[in-house]
């Protein structure tokens, strides 16, 4: 594709002719163990087309039926979002001519969603304080995902002279469930981080409900960015759609991008197009893709392969007692009980490591210590070797077992860092990585003390500051005895042993 | 009789990037008439009282419970595949696709 340079506008000066209006589509794959219409597994990275049947292949006389528990999902989501629950519903085909779906129809949800009017609350830090505000929801709907294609020839280059594509359904029918927003207006400049603050917040409730583990770097959740710029004074502009926008920080640039593309647009009195962009995460900038469909062309009907679904009101409540506590509650009521700042707080979020630090608490560690090992050490580890926090390899009981044996003297801050290196380089356990390294704390006074004795003898002009009173030549001395333990000594106790072993007050 | 123009088989034919000769849209365009004259008639015995129907069955939530199932061997998948390459489905690239 040719890639070219949008002119734009600078931001500040796009707010201030301009009022942003948003709109976002999210796409979730939800986390049930088969897919949508079958019961093809649905699991992440297998090998091309093994986990396909005739019906998610679109084999004549394959007939599809609804898997229960994206059925469930779907409802506690809404119900998540204050939804309305539809006591009636169909799906609808999507016909559209595509080799992602095979059937050449996507199966979804068109004039009867399963849930509508809803809404979810979003903080925005801004310069004056957290900032709160409402997304309206219009809509969310089940539907499958399509398969993958990849693009062999042409300008990938892959294959010389090739111009074809190779179609992996693996993850065709794998339950999706879309969520819409009305228009979000009245953000002005805080829209782009609005729209990060809502994507965010929706992915860590579809976190808390366990209905996905949302893993935007496998592609389970897929935003679609819709952005327009209304003059001082008009109610609309036109909108653009930037289609699969794929991480948190993309939403935001996605979104800054637009406006400034559109007001560049706009100020040169020109009109901005409605169109399907893409977005580039190496620019951050915008491409116009191909010229959408309009609704009709996808000549949407009743799916008649499937029966209605229709909720009942006793369904309903029932999965409406199983929502756990919203996660921007569970933040407010765990900050109070750990006594931690806002910053804090945040950092914790920024780093993904809440769920694994309450963890870590209620497996008995202080919560400071269980803050920092989680946002310094690990996060360090993890950020090193390219994976999530969560999948780094270390556990609660892995801390808490390392924790203790701080606290007894039996390793050092410093070992317990070896030892979790050794946890993540699958040496075994904490106590294995223990004895297979043979960390342990020099603590018997006796060969401390010789160890004193020969740093001191080999810096003599040092020992003579310290006992002429400059404690803080110490350093030098523990430093040298540190060196010579290979790390595995108590500093503290090196400097009380040495002070002591020179008669000098610490 | 209803009318299939030309235009509307020719944006039908752009959406499933199908290029049609001028007998071919003419030729469409009469038998896709022909097919909606024949489901039109359907309105001479539906009157008012009878809603739009796309279930006749009144059944709902038909589900199935959450366990994965091994679907089709590949090598079954791939025997049934028009052309096949890499372990994929092989298609002509779609033109206006990126």
């Amino acid at each position: 594709m040719s890639s070219t340079t949008n002119t734009r506008m600078a931001f500040d000066q796009a707010l201030e002719r301009f009022e942003p209006v948003l709109g976002l589509e999210t796409h979730v794959e939800l986390g049930t163990a088969s897919k949508m219409f079958c019961s093809c597994a649905t699991e992440f990275g297998q090998d091309p087309n093994t986990q396909v049947c005739p019906v998610c292949l679109g084999l004549p006389g394959s007939l599809p039926v609804v898997n229960a528990v994206a059925v469930e999902s779907t409802i506690r989501m809404g119900l998540a979002l204050h939804c309305d629950i539809a006591s009636w519903c169909r799906f609808a085909r999507k016909n559209y001519f595509y080799p992602d779906m095979p059937k050449d129809y996507q199966v979804s949800q068109y004039d009867e969603p399963l849930c509508t009017n809803g809404y979810l609350d979003v903080t925005v830090a801004t310069d004056d304080g957290p900032r709160e505000f409402r997304v309206e929801i219009e809509r969310v709907h089940m539907e499958e995902d399509t398969g993958k294609l990849t693009h062999a020839g042409g300008d990938t280059g892959r294959i010389h002279g090739a111009d074809y594509s190779l179609v992996d359904y693996n993850r065709a029918g794998i339950p999706l469930i879309e969520i819409v927003t009305k228009p979000i207006v009245g953000t002005g400049a805080l829209a782009p981080l609005v729209a990060r603050a809502y994507v965010t917040e929706l992915r860590d409730l579809m976190r808390s409900l366990g209905v996905s583990d949302v893993r935007m770097d496998q592609g389970s959740l897929r935003c679609d960015v819709n952005v327009s710029l209304a003059p001082a004074g008009e109610p609309w502009g036109t909108r653009s759609e930037t289609k699969n926008v794929n991480s948190l920080r993309s939403v935001e640039r996605a979104v800054r991008s637009e406006i400034e593309r559109q007001a560049a647009v706009l100020a040169d009195g020109g009109r901005v197009i409605q169109e399907t962009r893409h977005f580039h995460e190496d620019t951050g900038e915008t491409t116009p893709g191909r010229s959408k469909e309009h609704a009709e062309d996808y000549r949407y009907f009743p799916e008649p392969d499937l029966v209605p679904v229709a909720p009942s009101a006793e369904w309903v409540e029932e999965l409406r007692g199983t929502l756990p506590e919203v996660p921007s509650v569970r933040r407010a009521r765990l900050q109070e009980q750990w006594g931690i700042s806002d910053l804090e707080m945040q950092t914790l979020v920024n780093a993904e490591a809440l769920d694994l630090v309450e963890e870590t608490i209620a497996a008995g560690v202080d919560q400071a210590a269980a803050r920092k090992w989680w946002t310094g050490e690990f996060t360090r580890m993890a950020n090193e070797q390219g994976v999530a926090l969560a999948d780094l390899g270390i556990t609660s009981s892995h801390i808490s077992r390392v924790e203790s044996l701080i606290a007894d003297g039996s390793l050092t801050d410093k070992l317990a860092r070896q030892v979790f290196e050794g946890v993540v380089a699958g040496e075994g356990d904490v106590d294995a990585v223990i004895a297979g390294r043979g960390l342990v704390v020099v603590g018997d006074d006796s060969t401390l003390l010789a160890a004193i004795e020969t740093a001191l003898a080999e810096q003599p002009d040092v020992a003579e500051k310290i006992r002429g009173g400059k404690v803080q030549a110490a350093g030098a001395i523990v430093g040298a005895v540190m060196k010579a333990t290979k790390g595995q000594a108590d500093a503290a106790k090196v400097r009380a042993l040495l002070l002591a072993h020179l008669g000098v007050e610490g | 009789m209803a009318q299939i123009s030309r235009e509307e088989v020719q944006h039908l034919a752009h959406l499933a990037r199908l290029e049609l000769t001028d007998e071919e849209t003419a030729h469409y365009a009469e038998q896709l008439s022909a097919i909606v004259d024949a489901v039109a008639r359907v309105s001479d015995v539906a009157a008012q009282d009878i809603p739009p129907t796309s279930h006749p069955i009144p059944v709902t939530n038909v589900f199935r419970e959450d366990v994965a199932k091994p679907g089709l061997p590949r090598d079954e998948v791939a025997a049934a595949a028009p052309s096949w390459e890499d372990d994929r489905f092989k298609v002509p690239r779609i033109l206006g696709e990126d």
